[in-house]
């Protein structure tokens, strides 16, 4: 019997090593794993480089992994917002390694890895400092520059409805970067606030495929 | 010297926006334009975290704390709106199905290269978001700025001194004294503030003007 429920948030996220490429879902403080992330936390990795949209604010989920010296490096879209002081300070001290990404770059390279894609010209940031160093080709008469696919050893990520099987449902903004995370992660772990019985889910609604999915954990609201 | 305020050059750009049009507002100033469009024009407002028909805000208390626009605050959905994942939401952007963005500047050059994401304050480590992909991908990419810094230095330029977001992307610009097109060859002045000579106009420009042969005075308080 295919069952890919855990029965707790250290089971969640067990097993990921040192040194992991963890892609965390979430945008501002919408959709963020919060408690898979502080189960990270706990059990213990060290060395991660982070995939995440923002660097965390105040003190809880991606704040906490900075603050607690767990990040070697992040890679993000827009790192700096109003309470991300542990990633400024981490950043400011050279404690942490920074690739700054557009956004819809940083989406569309997750979502390369998760087709199986060797990369893609865009023309979103052609002409910018965040090219360089990169093949840059002239498309339809048009600068594109060359991105490559960005896999991830684990992506934590959070919905709100998951059957046995993995099939996801999300809630309103806060599905944003889950659906493209939960293909390009090795290992895809979820928190949901509800399970429901296979079968439950409306195939025409079902967001995310039960076979990108490995674990999932059940987070009540 | 007379100037718009804010409001004004937000009904400015409001007016430019025809009915029926996917509109991207960018954080900050051009937020205001949602707040002064006519309510008699249909317009779809998409967000970059995944939102098509975003609304207002919600009433104080109410609301889902997850539904944010890309600056963070609260928002809420029309009827016929839609969610969808960022891959999608920056497909919508980069792919050229947006027919409207409005953006904030820190420069814009006379070719319509815009920089509005990095200063040359290294101070601050460098943040990005959706700037560029909806500079390259929107069909109409709209700026909305001051014509000048806060200590009188023009922003609009022969070349950006600042880190470009994108080359020859910007179609319009709109500030508290004129509004100004760019054009093959350069940039084409529309509107003047009333009151304001060309040759003022001109003196607070990096880049060299040339002027429509009908341009419209822009009256404080009635645009």
């Amino acid at each position: 019997m295919i069952d890919k429920r855990v029965g707790s948030l250290t089971e969640a996220v067990a097993g990921i090593a040192d040194g992991a490429t963890v892609l965390v879902g979430g945008f501002g403080n919408s959709g963020i794993p919060v408690e898979l992330v502080h189960a990270l936390l706990n059990e213990g990795a060290r060395d991660l480089t982070l995939v995440t949209n923002n660097a965390g604010s105040g003190e809880t989920d991606v704040a906490a992994l900075l603050r607690e010296r767990r990040v070697r490096k992040i890679i993000c879209s827009y790192p700096r917002s109003s309470g991300s002081v542990w990633f400024e300070e981490r950043y400011r001290a050279g404690e942490i390694e920074l690739e700054l990404v557009p956004q819809g770059t940083l989406s569309e390279r997750m979502r390369a890895a998760g087709a199986g894609l060797g990369g893609f010209f865009t023309p979103a940031g052609a002409d910018s400092l965040l090219a360089e160093g990169k093949e840059v080709r002239v498309i339809n008469g048009r600068r594109h520059v060359f991105e490559e696919p960005l896999h991830g050893d684990v992506a934590l990520i959070k919905a709100r409805k998951a059957d046995r099987w993995g099939n996801l449902v999300y809630s309103t903004a806060a599905r944003n970067f889950g659906p493209t995370m939960a293909t390009a992660a090795a290992l895809t772990v979820v928190q949901v606030r509800e399970f429901v019985e296979l079968g439950d889910l409306d195939p025409e609604c079902v967001v995310t495929p039960g076979i990108f999915v490995d674990r999932v954990v059940e987070v009540p609201a | 010297m007379s100037r718009l305020a804010l409001t004004d050059m937000a009904r400015r750009v409001a007016r430019d926006i025809p009915s029926g049009a996917y509109v991207n507002l960018g954080i900050g100033m051009p937020t205001l334009v949602g707040q002064v469009v006519s309510p008699e024009k249909e317009i779809v407002y998409h967000s970059e975290n995944g939102i098509l028909g975003m609304g207002p805000a919600p009433a104080p208390g109410e609301g889902d704390p997850e539904l944010i626009n890309a600056g963070k605050q609260p928002v809420t959905l029309v009827p016929g709106g839609s969610f969808f994942h960022h891959t999608d939401s920056f497909m919508m952007m980069r792919g050229g199905h947006i027919d409207v963005t409005v953006l904030g500047g820190f420069q814009v050059s006379e070719k319509g290269d815009l920089a509005n994401w990095a200063t040359d304050d290294v101070g601050h480590p460098p943040a990005v978001g959706g700037a560029m992909d909806l500079a390259v991908g929107a069909k109409r990419v709209l700026v909305l700025m001051t014509h000048t810094t806060k200590d009188g230095r023009p922003k609009i330029l022969p070349l950006c001194t600042y880190p470009l977001t994108a080359a020859a992307v910007v179609d319009r610009i709109y500030t508290d004294l004129a509004v100004i097109d760019v054009v093959p060859g350069g940039l084409l002045v529309r509107e003047v503030v009333e009151g304001l000579g060309r040759d003022e106009l001109q003196e607070r420009t990096g880049a060299r003007l040339s002027f429509a042969d009908d341009v419209v005075p822009l009256v404080p308080g009635a645009v």
